[in-house]
């Protein structure tokens, strides 16, 4: 029974790691470049709805929207400010901007809100589910964030082939220059791709907190690590592939938690990654490039 | 008496290193005046040890022409093997002989852990590669945090589990307690040291990328494919920079361990966090522009020292003057601006040459 549990923790985790991961693979699908912000994205929502719950005592469900408004337009004008002059530049310089971005939020949350640990209030208002007389406690969390996860994966596959901005959004990451003659605006669809994105990293800054409740300022920056990981292992730019590829990362890093080691558990997660990296470069879902002479 | 011809690489490094020497000088005044702070005496050490790793760096990122997020993990292996060399020796070898041999055996060490790195890595391209060198990085790091070494009349112990487990003999010595790291070390390393060793790497790099086999290692950078028909060995270029790079990187883990009491493999020092802090180095002062991570390296450095009197500020305005800088060099806005404000200089002063 124990295994079960740990397993479900795992795909819990892995959830969370997911929607970010979902996060990066959008932004690098269409933009081509890593977002190392988008981890603190995260811990930006988090401490809002930290803030409007526990401050202002909102409904919950309320302050998840304020939350994901606040991401939305912070995603949006981090795009704007940071990343838009540099469209065009090399991709070097433009992970290094967005590593500055990461550190300006970072000591942003760390002057506002200071480097005390927040203990986040669970958000979650169902209770846990138990089965097998209560051998097996499945934390609502969990279940919660693996439902919103499956909701989200097929909303965006279906975004990205049914609409216009979607298939907008794949024609810019093919080609930008044919796309911009095809009469796309690639920059609003850039930014589009960001507001997504960074919605996302709202809710899955919520269910981080609400799964492990503890808020610091550098909240966001080891699961984004871990959810860029994922993103690499499910193919980056796959919506499919950063799905399984987070689920799989929570799976094995819990388990090998639980069965081999605490402290190597992460040196077993980067070894999986390195193994699969090699045996298929390009990850588990990802495209092949063919390469032009 | 023949006279030596001086061509313009030459040049470009002599100057390279003549800025690293005057610096030298200059602090070295300064010291004597009394104009440095302690805090800056601190800090020159780790000066040293940033503007040697990030010349390393460089070498895989300007050189090579591959993104590296692990060049923390290779300082990591350089630090730990010599720390652990001259804990053993610290009394059976006399100061200046045993640290010279802890920088043979951290360098050696870090090329060796560069090799066998380098043979799958270099497979991967981009974004992958960049990806699983962080992969390694980390993997490093943690190896080093769950490791217990030590030493006694038995030969050597070691275990992944806990101290105890090493069933250690009474005169035994522990040299890695796991997460507490390695406690003891002989401050060997010094500011004047680390500017001999800042110089060495110039001579080897500089050197490095004017040879043949530099020739050869741009020439993949620059088209793989067409470096490849030329017949020239892609993998085996490939992975003798980057095993410099990585050996270089273990000396300034080297000297970064020998100027502290007490190593651990933090997040902070060893962690992904450092490798991207010396990408920022390589990458601000200008990719494969080995002068300008020397710089970059010293100015980002002492940024947060000057602003310290901003305290809570300071890193919010490093954050601030990163990407201000990284807008104002590579924006292709930017880079256009700024030809059309030389080119109206030029233009004022000599207005019928042309371009």
């Amino acid at each position: 029974m124990s295994f079960v549990a740990h397993l479900i923790n795992g795909i819990s985790l892995g959830s969370v790691y997911a929607l970010i991961a979902l996060g990066y693979t959008m932004v690098y699908g269409i933009a081509k470049m890593l977002n190392f912000a988008h981890g603190d994205v995260i811990m930006i929502g988090g401490y809002v709805v930290f803030v409007t719950v526990s401050g202002m005592g909102l409904n919950p469900l309320a302050a998840i929207i304020i939350s994901m408004a606040a991401c939305t337009l912070l995603g949006v004008t981090i795009e704007r400010v940071a990343y838009r002059p540099l469209r065009g530049a090399s991709p070097l310089a433009v992970l290094i901007t967005a590593i500055g971005v990461s550190y300006l939020l970072q000591n942003v949350a760390l002057l506002v809100f200071g480097s005390d640990t927040k203990a986040f209030t669970n958000v979650v208002p169902f209770p846990n589910l138990e089965l097998f007389d209560g051998q097996l406690i499945i934390k609502s969390v969990t279940i919660v964030t693996v439902i919103v996860n499956v909701i989200i994966m097929v909303g965006l596959t279906l975004f990205v082939k049914k609409t216009k901005i979607g298939r907008a959004m794949t024609a810019v990451s093919e080609d930008k220059g044919a796309a911009q003659l095809m009469g796309i605006n690639v920059n609003g669809t850039i930014a589009v791709t960001f507001a997504i994105g960074s919605s996302l990293a709202a809710i899955a800054g919520v269910l981080l907190c609400s799964a492990y409740p503890a808020l610091t300022p550098y909240t966001g920056s080891m699961p984004g690590i871990k959810a860029f990981v994922a993103a690499v292992f499910g193919g980056i730019g796959s919506i499919p592939g950063a799905f399984i590829g987070g689920i799989l990362l929570g799976v094995i890093e819990n388990l090998s938690k639980a069965y081999i080691s605490s402290q190597l558990s992460d040196a077993i997660v980067f070894s999986i990654l390195i193994i699969v990296l090699l045996v298929k470069p390009t990850g588990l879902l990802g495209k092949k490039i063919q390469e032009k002479v | 008496m023949k006279k030596i011809k001086i061509n313009k690489t030459m040049k470009n490094d002599m100057i390279t290193y003549g800025m690293v020497i005057l610096a030298y000088i200059v602090v070295q005044l300064l010291i004597s005046s009394g104009h440095v702070s302690s805090l800056i005496r601190g800090l020159l050490v780790p000066f040293c040890t940033y503007v040697i790793v990030a010349i390393a760096l460089n070498l895989t990122v300007g050189i090579l022409g591959e993104l590296s997020l692990g060049h923390a993990g290779f300082m990591c292996v350089g630090a730990f093997s010599s720390a652990v060399f001259s804990l053993a020796y610290k009394d059976a070898i006399p100061g200046g002989l045993r640290f010279f041999l802890a920088i043979l055996i951290g360098a050696a060490a870090a090329a060796l852990v560069g090799f066998l790195v380098g043979i799958p890595v270099l497979r991967l391209r981009g974004d992958y590669l960049a990806i699983v060198t962080l992969a390694f990085g980390e993997i490093i790091k943690n190896i080093i945090n769950a490791l217990y070494l030590g030493v006694d009349s038995n030969g050597i112990h070691f275990t992944m589990k806990d101290a105890l487990s090493l069933n250690m003999e009474e005169d035994g010595l522990m040299l890695i307690k796991g997460a507490q790291g390695v406690t003891g070390t002989p401050n060997d390393s010094n500011f004047t040291i680390g500017v001999v060793l800042i110089l060495i790497t110039l001579f080897i790099v500089l050197n490095f990328i004017h040879s043949r086999t530099g020739r050869a290692v741009m020439s993949i950078r620059d088209n793989r494919i067409a470096a490849e028909s030329v017949g020239i060995n892609v993998t085996k270029y490939k992975l003798i920079a980057f095993t410099i790079s990585a050996s270089i990187a273990g000396v300034a883990g080297v000297l970064y361990a020998h100027n502290l009491s007490t190593l651990n493999a933090l997040p902070k020092n060893f962690g992904y966090n450092m490798s991207i802090l010396i990408l920022v180095f390589v990458v601000l002062g200008g990719i494969g522009n080995i002068r300008g991570s020397i710089i970059a390296a010293v100015l980002l450095t002492l940024l947060p020292e000057v602003l310290r009197g901003l305290s809570d500020y300071r890193m919010l305005i490093y954050a601030i003057v990163l990407i201000a800088m990284m807008i104002f060099n590579w924006s292709p806005n930017a880079i256009f601006f700024r030809k059309r404000l030389k080119q109206r200089i030029t233009a004022g002063r000599k207005p019928e040459k042309e371009a």
